[in-house]
């Protein structure tokens, strides 16, 4: 589904990307660890198109058709959906118009047409009390006044409702409590399917005993340093990164 | 007929008006807006003519005060019979007594366009609400232009203690007609009385329109005001509120400014007494030539300890050629208080664009969404059902890509 090949990016003057590679396919689960600028944000906002980083060399397809030439939006059409880590709030926007928009542009970027409203209404509010949100939700605007726990269930309700094929959670753990974490967790877990990869950018181990990885990598400098299997996620929790960046 | 009084007013304020003319901009309050274009046009002063077909109302939500060319026309109208709620000149007959107690009491700083009010008002709206009454529906003012003329009203509000209302006014016309409204509303709100005052200011696109407020809010009164200019080539707004001990002040305003349209704010708030609380909030989007202005003052005075005062203006040029003036005051003699102010100028957030981006939404929708929300949150304010939902539309008509019907 996602093939990174020697990608390097800067931002500004400063190389953040030097040079990694990653091969995702359907169904799997991959999480990216690592130190704090390591890059595992850079790579979350390459994947999703978000502007300000120069792709000086090295490439990504998805799905074989080359990720870096489509804007953001088309990417989010295709299938490519980011968890943020700082979700933005929209003042003046309602949940459930967002939901809906984005649900419209991309039904009709698949030749499908406008969702039924009753559909939809019956289809957003099924997911909202899945992932245990109130409905009083879909009508307040997008995360204003949300709490962090609050708008990371927000993004997974997104996620549930767009049905991305590749899922990038980008520290999705962070600000939460193990409650929230284990609700989204939960919502994650339902979404798991053999036509859907899932890439966890983090910086714990921590989600990771609820959502469990087939892969676990290390990203360190730029560059992915070490991959294996889950066990490597219980390793790092253990030893910490010092041991890596040695090497 | 002649009343005395009122002709004492009307010469003192003609004579006023001969000197100063409508405000220079060489006037400190008025240095952004020169209206000078509006002697040059030299309307006349509106006559009574034939009522037009009109329906800009809000249904049976409301009750209806219509004034057709600045003159009241009962049989548009539909009043409340428990509540007084008349015609100025039949309160010059009926309640001539708390009239006169109250006429241009309001008004501690006069101007040319107050004077010119003052010497020629035609008619206007008289309420008042005794001790602990309330009106149980909106009163909506409703100005139609027809004529190409001078249109001078004067209302008078009065709540008495407790008391609690909510009024609305509209302005608008029966066609693209170029014509000046001149509007002045002096409001008393008593002790803990409360009153809630929407205005939409949607004249016609070459019309002239000053519309002033002057509001004197005794102890723990509150007044709530949603401000929102969309028509006019040139408009100005006044409002200002003299606040007594521990009362409370709401001004929210949204102004849409497009083509050649000059919308000018002007407001002031005077903490004259302890313990009073304000809040202001100030939105303008401005497209193509239009130009804003916004000048929003605070005073507390020396003795006014405890006060709470905020006052934020957001503005967002969506054209290189639009502009805004933007001027946020704090006057403080005190020494015990919490006042601040903050005003941002600028573009659409990159990071809100993005974020829609992310799902889906092409960059120009996103644009037209946030720029349509912007507004709306003004437009949410606003807790008349059935008014909300005609300023969503007509907020909809600026914008129509940003929002579902």
């Amino acid at each position: 589904m996602l093939k990174i090949k020697d990608l390097t990016v800067n931002v500004g003057t400063k190389e953040i990307l030097k040079g990694l590679n990653l091969e995702v396919k359907a169904g799997e689960i991959h999480a990216i660890m690592g130190p704090n600028g390591a890059g595992k944000s850079t790579l979350s906002h390459i994947l999703s198109g978000k502007s300000g980083y120069e792709v000086t060399g090295g490439s990504i397809t998805y799905n074989d058709k080359n990720l870096l030439e489509m804007p953001a939006e088309i990417r989010a059409r295709e299938g490519v959906f980011l968890a943020f880590q700082y979700p933005v709030e929209i003042a003046g926007v309602t949940n459930v118009y967002l939901l809906k928009a984005a649900l419209n542009a991309v039904r009709k970027h698949k030749g499908l047409s406008e969702v039924d409203a009753m559909d939809f209404l019956t289809l957003v509010k099924a997911k909202t009390k899945a992932l245990d949100m109130d409905e009083k939700f879909l009508y307040r605007a997008v995360n204003e006044g949300f709490s962090g726990g609050e708008k990371k269930r927000n993004e997974i309700l997104q996620m549930a409702m767009l049905e991305p094929q590749l899922c990038i959670l980008d520290e999705t753990d962070s600000g939460l409590d193990i409650d929230a974490l284990r609700i989204v967790a939960d919502g994650v877990n339902a979404l798991r399917s053999e036509n859907r990869a899932f890439i966890m950018v983090t910086h714990y181990q921590r989600l990771l005993d609820y959502i469990k990885p087939d892969f676990v990598h290390v990203l360190a400098d730029g560059k992915i340093v070490k991959s294996g299997g889950a066990e490597l996620a219980l390793e790092l929790e253990e030893k910490g990164y010092g041991w890596l960046e040695q090497a | 007929m002649s009343i005395s009084w009122l002709d004492d007013f009307r010469q003192q304020a003609k004579s006023q008006f001969e000197q100063t003319g409508f405000p220079s901009n060489r006037l400190e309050d008025w240095r952004y807006t020169n209206v000078s274009v509006i002697a040059k046009k030299e309307f006349p002063l509106a006559k009574i003519e034939n009522a037009p077909v009109f329906d800009g109302s809000q249904g049976g939500t409301a009750f209806h005060f219509v004034l057709v060319d600045g003159f009241f026309n009962a049989e548009l109208s539909n009043l409340p019979k428990t509540i007084t709620v008349c015609s100025i000149n039949d309160a010059l007959n009926n309640h001539a007594d708390l009239l006169q107690s109250k006429f241009n009491q309001a008004i501690t700083q006069t101007h040319g366009f107050i004077d010119f009010n003052t010497a020629n008002f035609t008619d206007g709206l008289f309420v008042h609400i005794a001790e602990n009454g309330v009106l149980e529906k909106p009163i909506q003012i409703i100005h139609v232009a027809t004529q190409e003329a001078i249109l001078p009203t004067r209302h008078v509000v009065i709540l008495e203690k407790n008391a609690k209302a909510t009024l609305i006014e509209t302005f608008s016309s029966s066609e693209n007609n170029a014509y000046l409204t001149n509007s002045v509303a002096e409001i008393f709100v008593g002790e803990n009385a409360d009153l809630t005052l929407y205005k939409v200011q949607q004249e016609s696109e070459t019309a002239y329109h000053f519309g002033g407020t002057y509001v004197q809010q005794a102890d723990n009164a509150r007044f709530t005001h949603h401000n929102f200019a969309l028509g006019s080539v040139l408009a100005r707004s006044d409002i200002v509120c003299d606040l007594a001990t521990a009362a409370e002040c709401e001004l929210n305003g949204l102004y849409l400014g497009s083509q050649k349209q000059h919308l000018d704010n002007f407001t002031r708030i005077n903490h004259l007494q302890p313990n009073g609380i304000s809040r202001e909030f100030y939105k303008g989007i401005l497209n193509d030539q239009a130009k804003g202005v916004f000048q929003g003052r605070i005073v507390v005075a020396e003795n006014a300890q405890k006060i709470d005062s905020k006052m934020n203006n957001r503005n967002l040029l969506l054209s290189n050629e639009a502009e805004i003036d933007t001027k946020p005051q704090l006057e403080i003699y005190a020494d015990d208080v919490k006042c601040a102010h903050g005003v941002t100028v600028g573009q659409l957030d990159e990071k809100s664009i993005f974020y829609l981006q992310s799902r889906g939404i092409d960059e120009a929708t996103a644009k037209h969404i946030l720029t349509f929300a912007f507004a709306n949150e003004m437009v949410d304010k606003i807790t008349v059902p059935s008014l909300r939902e005609s300023v969503f539309n007509l907020l909809l008509a600026r914008f129509p890509e940003g929002a579902e019907r």
